[in-house]
């Protein structure tokens, strides 16, 4: 059994939470007394009907409002897979919010209102789902039953789907219609359109493949910590914990440590004190090396083959996220990348996305909350880093203010 | 390079409790590699003794860097105690232990008194100031989203100020696996590796690695309140009426938090084995089922928390 982490997303009120609570309920994932809290705010809220919703709406001001503003994780399993949903608010101010929970996720359902038909935050939420490089994107064309469960209105609003998505990079895209309320295409085929012939929801995150989607070709691990005993039979141990961010690593392959360029060879690997021949992305594991070398956290340890980029220039896709000041060209931050930490300047904004139709619009001066841009940012020291959109956990960066401590930017760099 | 894949390591890919731990151990080793101070906050529940085992396998071959911290009630099970202290000793960590007693004497807490009465909220005074006290950075906590729905919104790293609260409407974006430990002086972080863990595989990974518990997580016989449908253990702090009836019952308990508001459930389960089975079977959640204090309100864990809770 493995795990699929997926988000949810979409615009206000199209039933991202009813479709999570749906799944919920219909994999039998609600115990008992849960569903009683659910029903008894249901009253209280006077809305007659069980509002699924109230299963992922966990903040006091979120039940209030109605809305989702942060990111809710549930949890589920069938016997196949165990499920991470990841609820994300559907509201333009916490689009941040959205980017958060996008950012681990391995497929994104992007739920369209049947009635509305594709939206700005459609638009958005798909632009932001290409760019955070999620492999699968499943669109759920939701409220089916207040169509009439036209398979017109389905077509038409697939097409225009398919319009948008092939002006981004989406790999793998699947178009269903359901109904989050009524149950249909969730777990249980509809028969209320028996024109559609494709699979369910459930039946199609029970079983994409997501492990062709981790980059396994190029070894690439960084320090997270030096273990270094100093006890009387470990007087020698030197070892480096971190976790496999891509790649294979094994025991007598040649590596070089970044930024630094010394080389060296992987004397043994080991789990948690136990030695092993080879280990693969995502372990997290402890290397030791043939030879001396100078080596601390934020180091990259690089296999043979493939290399990472090393330099203090780096071209990044950014989505801005501080809703109290704007990134303006010459700002400096803090970045993170890996385990490491190095200020760098915004050298320039090549351009900003519209997110209505993806146009590139140059002459930018500064970047809002939830805006999308190409920057071109300088580090105080090289970075060795791989394009994003290859590999996703050695291309991520975020910018962090240096006087708030927030995390203000989402990079994803290219190489 | 060969694409042809060992088998031992695909599996591993495959196999979810070992994603999970991959991933709780990459974040405790986050957690000592950007804090200066940082420590573990054990309470002697099953989701904290896993923390441990952890944190052990983390730093392997050396030693836990970071002391374990208990903020003691003094309305624990005493099994729960005698445990913490072989635990500590097992695996050589430094222990510390401050007492809410302490707290509420030294500073002329108001307890409540009565029926119900617990010390869950003045935990949070004893351990704001235990984090002043040590100038703890960082504390790393066994909270896990499925467990309540304020928990299921939490960042993995969240940031406290520095009077301890979490402000649930700014928390910082967390992106990927770029944890922002980033604080000034004064403030601090808590960090929850095992967020991503659900009650099943908690109990499935301490089944897996044969991981001792405190005896009261098994069936045994006990003497019992019997207080508006909840089983709790009797002693002598919790105040008792007329209404409570005392019973001697076969039970086992699912979560182990303070005698005062932990009820226990019937069970013959006394093996690991057997109460991973009961666990499936279930049709009531962990905290529904056991947690008196988090029946109160809908916000009770979500206020807490704003208040400096773990």
């Amino acid at each position: 059994m493995d795990i699929l982490r997926f988000i949810t997303a979409g615009s206000v009120d199209d039933g991202k939470s009813t479709l999570i609570g749906r799944l919920l309920y219909d994999t039998k994932s609600i115990l008992a007394d849960q569903m009683e809290a659910v029903e008894r705010a249901s009253k209280t809220r006077g809305d007659g009907e069980i509002d699924l919703a109230l299963l992922t709406d966990g903040l006091r001001s979120e039940r209030e409002q109605g809305i989702t503003i942060d990111v809710a994780y549930k949890y589920f399993q069938t016997p196949n897979r165990k499920f991470i949903s990841i609820d994300a608010p559907g509201h333009i101010q916490y689009t941040r919010n959205m980017v958060t929970g996008a950012s681990n996720a391995d497929l994104a359902i992007i739920l369209i209102d049947a009635r509305q038909g594709v939206v700005e935050q459609t638009r958005r939420h798909s632009l932001i789902a290409s760019l955070l490089g999620i492999p699968h994107i499943v669109v759920a064309v939701n409220k089916m039953d207040l169509v009439g469960y036209s398979e017109d209105v389905f077509l038409q609003i697939a097409q225009e789907y398919q319009k948008l998505a092939s002006k981004l990079n989406i790999k793998d895209l699947k178009i269903i219609p359901v109904s989050a309320l009524a149950g249909d295409n969730i777990v249980d085929k509809s028969e209320a359109m028996p024109w559609y012939t494709g699979e369910t929801m459930l039946h199609y995150l029970e079983n994409v493949d997501v492990l062709n989607d981790l980059n396994l070709t190029d070894a690439r691990f960084s320090v997270q910590y030096v273990l270094r005993p100093q006890t009387e039979e470990l007087h020698d141990y030197r070892g480096y914990a971190g976790r496999i961010q891509s790649g294979v690593f094994r025991k007598g392959d040649p590596i070089t440590v970044l930024p630094s360029e010394q080389t060296s060879k992987i004397a043994k690997i080991e789990i948690y004190g136990a030695e092993v021949e080879e280990a693969s992305a995502p372990q997290s594991v402890t290397l030791l090396l043939e030879t001396d070398v100078d080596i601390s956290r934020g180091d990259l340890i690089s296999g043979n083959g493939n290399q990472p980029v090393l330099s203090q220039d780096v071209e990044a896709t950014i989505c801005w996220m501080d809703d109290r000041k704007e990134l303006k060209v010459g700002n400096k931050y803090t970045l993170q990348h890996g385990t490491t930490r190095v200020r760098c300047s915004i050298k320039g904004i090549e351009y900003r996305i519209d997110i209505n139709n993806y146009e590139q619009l140059e002459d930018v001066e500064s970047l809002k909350l939830n805006d999308v841009a190409k920057v071109v940012i300088r580090t105080a020291k090289p970075l060795a880093y791989d394009s994003y959109q290859n590999n996703r956990a050695n291309g991520a960066a975020i910018l962090i203010d240096e006087t708030s401590n927030v995390t203000v930017g989402a990079c994803m760099v290219e190489a | 390079m060969s694409n042809t894949q060992n088998l031992e390591s695909s599996s591993q890919r495959k196999n979810y409790l070992d994603q999970l731990e991959s991933e709780a151990i990459y974040i405790m080793r986050e957690v000592a590699g950007q804090f200066e101070r940082p420590a573990l906050l054990f309470s002697g529940g099953k989701d904290s003794i896993t923390l441990v085992r952890l944190a052990q396998k983390a730093f392997a071959p050396g030693k836990i860097p970071f002391p374990l911290v208990h903020i003691d009630t003094g309305h624990n099970f005493p099994e729960a105690i005698q445990y913490r202290d072989w635990l500590a000793n097992e695996v050589g960590a430094k222990l510390i232990v401050r007492q809410v007693e302490d707290t509420i004497k030294a500073k002329g807490l108001k307890e409540q008194t009565g029926k119900n009465a617990t010390r869950n909220w003045l935990q949070t005074y004893t351990l704001l100031d235990t984090i002043e006290e040590f100038e703890f950075d960082a504390c790393i906590g066994g909270a896990r989203r499925d467990e309540e729905k304020a928990r299921a919104k939490e960042r993995i790293f969240s940031f406290r100020d520095e009077f301890g609260q979490w402000d649930p409407k700014r928390q910082r974006p967390e992106l990927w696996n770029l944890f922002n430990g980033k604080i000034s002086k004064g403030e601090n972080v808590r960090a929850f590796p095992i967020s991503n863990w659900t009650e099943l595989d908690v109990w499935s990974y301490i089944e897996r690695e044969k991981i001792p518990l405190p005896t009261i997580y098994f069936s045994h016989q006990r003497e019992m309140i019997l207080r508006d449908g909840n089983l709790l253990a009797n002693a002598d702090f919790i105040y008792k009426d007329e209404a409570d009836v005392i019973v001697t019952k076969t039970v086992r308990f699912r979560t182990v938090g303070d005698m005062t508001c932990t009820a226990a459930v019937e069970s013959e389960a006394d093996t690991i084995e057997k109460v991973v089975n009961e666990i499936k079977a279930t049709r009531i959640s962990e905290r529904g089922e056991t947690r008196i204090d988090d029946q109160q309100t809908e916000a009770a864990m979500e206020d807490r928390k704003k208040g400096g809770y773990f």
